[in-house]
């Protein structure tokens, strides 16, 4: 049964420890899949490469489908899994500033570090951009409090929020993926770039 | 690697993540607890005289001693051994053949700064609220996901030399 370590059934150090290899695999699927690529990140958004979009919606398709079947043969107590709390204004400001960076930087917090694993400066730059702009959060803390607070609604899942069940959910959201993924391929042949070979090495 | 395939394995990963520790990937949160132990180390009065900083050594006595930072140690090495197998160990600036190495690098900064500060504010970046949120359905990660996505969908077309 797990999770693991809500059961005891392996302790606190065995649950740092085993952070690390799920990053090492973190971190390698990221790579292998070019995540470490700023180009191939932004590609996403001009549709020349839509890899980020394919690889990330497959995954979180995995993760539910995954998630929802060890429930059922009660492998995992989903009632002991972290969901992540919604304050409505702060998740969309958050939201929003986080797209605005990803546009200027080509990279996300995970990726950027993947990327600089391997030497990219760029994304060391970005490294260092995110400390700073953590830090501006931590300093000016009384400045956004109350924003950062408003409006919270719970940890609602969105199939309870809809009024419906996780399984029709997770459903509609592989079907909405499929859909995505099509227009997705549709993408890179029509936005094609000379300059950009998809797969590169 | 097709990238369907490489979704499926990180699902896999995240899976794991979720049997094994009960919760799934997140990248920001060890950056936060860098930049706390180094204003701790840096400025231990500031510390003790500012409410933020002393709120969240309450809740995280040994912010180093995190989850999120073991796992984000082990993104380095996953990553490293994946490049060093794929032969793409190198120093460079990656950007559009159309800007200077300059002004990849002052826009990488940029953006990493408003990552770091949304991230923050929205409470979790791509890894731990879009992603992780989206495979334990909930509400906060489509929110999240759609507006990163929207956001720099939106944003596209103005800044695309940067890119095309």
């Amino acid at each position: 049964m797990g999770p693991l370590i809500v059961y005891d059934i392996i302790s606190d150090n065995a649950n740092l420890f085993f952070a690390f290899l799920i990053g090492i695999g973190f971190g390698f699927v990221l790579e292998i899949n070019g995540f470490s690529s700023s180009r191939r990140l932004a590609g996403m958004f001009y549709g020349y490469d839509t890899t980020v979009l394919k690889v990330f919606f497959t995954a979180a398709i995995v993760g539910a489908v995954g998630l929802l079947f060890m429930s059922l043969f009660n492998w995992i107590d989903l009632s002991s899994i972290y969901i992540n709390p919604t304050f409505l204004w702060s998740t969309l400001g958050g939201g929003a500033i986080m797209g605005a960076g990803f546009i200027l930087g080509g990279y996300c917090p995970g990726t950027s570090v993947c990327a600089a694993s391997i030497g990219k400066l760029d994304a060391l730059a970005f490294v260092g951009g995110i400390f700073i702009g953590i830090f501006i959060f931590t300093e000016g803390f009384p400045l956004w409090e109350e924003f950062y607070n408003a409006k919270y609604i719970g940890s609602p899942v969105l199939s309870e929020f809809l009024g419906s069940s996780r399984g029709v959910l997770t459903l509609l959201m592989i079907l909405v993926a499929l859909g995505m993924f099509w227009i997705g391929e549709w993408a890179e042949k029509r936005f094609a770039r000379d300059d950009y070979k998809l797969n590169q090495k | 690697m097709n990238p369907y395939i490489g979704g499926v394995l990180l699902g896999l990963v995240l899976i794991m993540a979720f049997w094994i520790s009960g919760r799934g990937l997140g990248a920001s949160g060890a950056s936060k607890s860098v930049v706390v132990t180094a204003v701790k180390t840096v400025a231990p009065k500031h510390v003790e005289n500012t409410a933020f900083y002393k709120d969240y050594l309450e809740t995280h006595p040994n912010p180093m001693k995190s989850w999120l930072v073991f796992q984000m140690l082990g993104v380095l090495v996953g990553g490293f051994v994946s490049g060093a197998i794929s032969g793409r160990l190198k120093f460079q600036v990656e950007k559009s053949p159309k800007i200077t190495n300059r002004t990849r690098i002052i826009f990488a900064v940029l953006g990493g700064i408003l990552f770091g500060l949304g991230s923050q504010l929205g409470r979790g970046c791509t890894s731990g609220s879009a992603l992780t949120g989206m495979a334990v359905l909930s509400l906060s990660g489509f929110l999240s996901m759609a507006t990163i996505f929207g956001t720099a969908f939106a944003l596209a077309y103005f800044v695309r030399k940067l890119w095309i």
